[in-house]
């Protein structure tokens, strides 16, 4: 399957009309084997719809990082179905998943991930040159989306000298620079104080969510829940409750 | 991604150069050790480099090399003359002999006797005096190096450095009387020996005497005449053995890598050159991929295929390679021209660098196994662990 069908493929819509962006049904993920066999997921069903942040939170081993490791297609499940905007990753042939995942996923990593040998600018063009963009192109693209986050002038400055919440913005904007519908997130706010917290948060929905594209956070940050469209509480690996009003919490 | 797959390399400074060091101090040791046995096996070949243009070296079928001179009857240099497809055939005399210096002391050197009407087999580059010279009486041909150096003369006052040998000097050559008239700028011999050369006749009265004096035969052939089919025929006709040339060359290496330790001393440094470098670059390029694996990790996640980070490792492994190995044989390059003129034995060649490159590609080429092992096998999922 080429990546222009793979693109063309439209959204499955909710049984109530809203689009759907990612359909988990009963999906199971297990590690090792025998006597020693964790498992980590044991069938969860969940939906997140287009143009809606979802955060997964949960106690530490509840499995929200296996769940949107399988969401992201960077790993493998046992059982069930997941779709991302109605492809599921395990019918992709291994060429057809990375290209998938390159152009529709947009990833923030807890650690930020962000190369210190590299530029700010070149960190942030990676996503677009593993797409084949020209250099020029993606430095200048790379250029654009950080002056969305303020932080233009330093692009040819090493990631390693800024601070945390400024590592934060860059890798933000790596997630977003080619455009991706869905971008998932691992602890974005764990290693920041509570203001830049609710900095990145902001620039997170104002960059990631709308438009079609949507939003997965995976935290433990209580202070950002305020943020979500809709929480799913997980636990044993099950989602254990959906609270579709967070302000409430 | 190829920029990107520099940027990470150049920029680690530290591992970096660590990987570049091993890289170098393979390409170093292999090219620099392999250069001295090449110039150890070019001196031992270095009378029959010094003939350019002989073509046929006629000797006793029992010669292993060119330093085992088992001596002919005279009466054999008209026996080869008279084979067809033979241009000319001039006597060599090749021998050791004892020059007494002028404190005392003597010195082992190379005789060499050529033609005395030819004079072919002389030294092509002559540093004072002339070739023709030789036809003065008692005139011999020192070689540079000698005669600034082991037949220099003492200086009278003690602890003077030595006066170099001059046109017109003498020495005394197994009691007799030899007048410096040219001094020549030869390849050294493997011995280090001084060489001397004079004409045919006048060598053998400055050597002991011996009931046969003939060494070597040297044969030009005439112009189209086939080199191997001469050699058969000489073979065939005198019984004696002949060998061209380049023949000859090899069958004097052949035995010094059969029959002496040589092959093995250097075989050693240089093995020993390749596995340190392999060790010391694969364990620091694989480290160096080891501290990325976050990263390609990372790229993978956002879809980098596994092609992609191949070619970055390999990149990487390569780039890093041809640095080393540049500055490697230029260090060799460095050493080669300091030694110049020093009795260390040094000779550069192709082939080794050829060699010396082959092993630097393998040696990047296992290092980036290595790591590219690592990364197929790496699940991107590793990236949301912290």
């Amino acid at each position: 399957m080429s990546t222009a069908s793979l693109e063309s493929i439209a959204p499955t819509p909710a049984p109530g009309g809203r689009p759907i962006a990612v359909h988990c049904d009963a999906v199971t993920k297990s590690y090792g084997s025998g006597q020693s066999i964790v498992r980590a997921l044991r069938g969860i069903d969940l939906d997140v719809y287009q143009n809606e942040l979802m955060m997964l939170v949960g106690p530490s081993g509840c499995g929200k990082t296996t769940l949107i490791s399988i969401i992201a297609g960077v790993l493998d499940r046992d059982g069930g179905d997941c779709s991302v905007f109605g492809e599921d990753f395990s019918a992709l042939s291994s060429g057809q998943r990375v290209r998938f995942r390159g152009r529709t996923i947009g990833f923030v990593f807890q650690s930020f991930n962000l190369i210190p040998t590299l530029t700010i600018a070149e960190n942030i063009a990676v996503p677009l040159l593993l797409q084949g963009v020209k250099r020029r192109e993606a430095m200048d693209r790379a250029r654009e989306v950080l002056g969305k986050v303020g932080l233009a002038e330093r692009w040819r400055e090493s990631s390693s000298k800024l601070s945390g919440g400024q590592q934060q913005r860059v890798a933000i904007c790596r997630a977003i620079v080619h455009g991706p519908r869905l971008i998932v997130c691992d602890e974005p706010t764990s290693a920041l104080d509570h203001a830049t917290g609710e900095k990145v948060m902001n620039l997170m929905r104002e960059a990631a969510v709308g438009n079609g594209k949507s939003l997965i956070v995976v935290t433990h940050d209580s202070r950002i829940y305020s943020y979500a469209d809709r929480i799913a509480m997980m636990d044993d690996g099950q989602v254990i409750k959906l609270v579709n009003d967070p302000r409430s919490l | 991604m190829t920029r990107i797959a520099l940027r990470m390399l150049f920029n680690d400074r530290a591992k970096f150069f660590g990987i570049l060091m091993g890289v170098m101090l393979a390409s170093l040791v292999i090219t620099q050790q392999g250069s001295i046995f090449v110039g150890i096996m070019w001196r031992g070949c270095a009378v029959i480099h010094e003939m350019p243009q002989v073509d046929i070296w006629v000797m006793d079928p029992n010669v292993r090399y060119i330093e085992d001179v088992k001596p002919l009857q005279v009466t054999q240099l008209p026996a080869v003359r008279g084979i067809e497809g033979i241009e000319w055939a001039m006597p060599l005399y090749k021998n050791n002999i004892r020059a007494r210096l002028a404190n005392g002391q003597t010195q082992n050197c190379n005789l060499l006797g050529i033609d005395d009407a030819t004079l072919v087999g002389a030294p092509g580059e002559m540093v004072a005096g002339q070739v023709q010279d030789l036809f003065t009486s008692d005139g011999v041909l020192v070689d540079e190096v000698a005669a600034s150096g082991l037949l220099a003369k003492p200086s009278l006052v003690p602890g003077q450095p030595a006066t170099p040998l001059v046109v017109g000097d003498t020495l005394e050559l197994n009691d007799h009387r030899a007048l410096v008239v040219g001094i020549c700028r030869i390849t050294r011999s493997f011995q280090n020996l001084p060489t001397i050369y004079t004409t045919y006749s006048r060598a053998i009265t400055f050597a002991p005497k011996e009931r046969r004096t003939l060494s070597f035969v040297l044969v030009k052939a005439k112009p189209g005449v086939d080199l191997d089919e001469l050699c058969d025929r000489i073979q065939r006709d005198t019984g004696l053995s002949a060998r061209t040339a380049s023949a000859f060359k090899w069958k004097t290496v052949d035995y010094f890598l059969k029959y002496t330790g040589i092959p093995i001393n250097f075989g050693l440094s240089v093995t020993l050159g390749f596995l340190v470098g392999t060790v010391i670059t694969g364990f620091m390029f694989y480290n160096f991929t080891l501290d990325n694996l976050r990263f390609f990790a990372t790229f993978k996640a956002m879809g980098a295929p596994d092609g992609t980070l191949l070619w970055m490792i390999i990149l990487q492994s390569l780039v890093v390679g041809v640095l080393g190995y540049g500055i490697g044989i230029g260090v060799t390059g460095l050493f080669g021209t300091l030694v110049t003129n020093a009795p260390i034995a040094f000779y550069l060649t192709w082939q080794l660098l050829t060699v010396a490159g082959c092993a630097i590609i393998a040696i990047c080429m296992l290092s980036a196994i290595l790591s590219c092992r690592k990364v197929i096998k790496l699940e991107p999922a590793v990236v949301f662990k912290g």
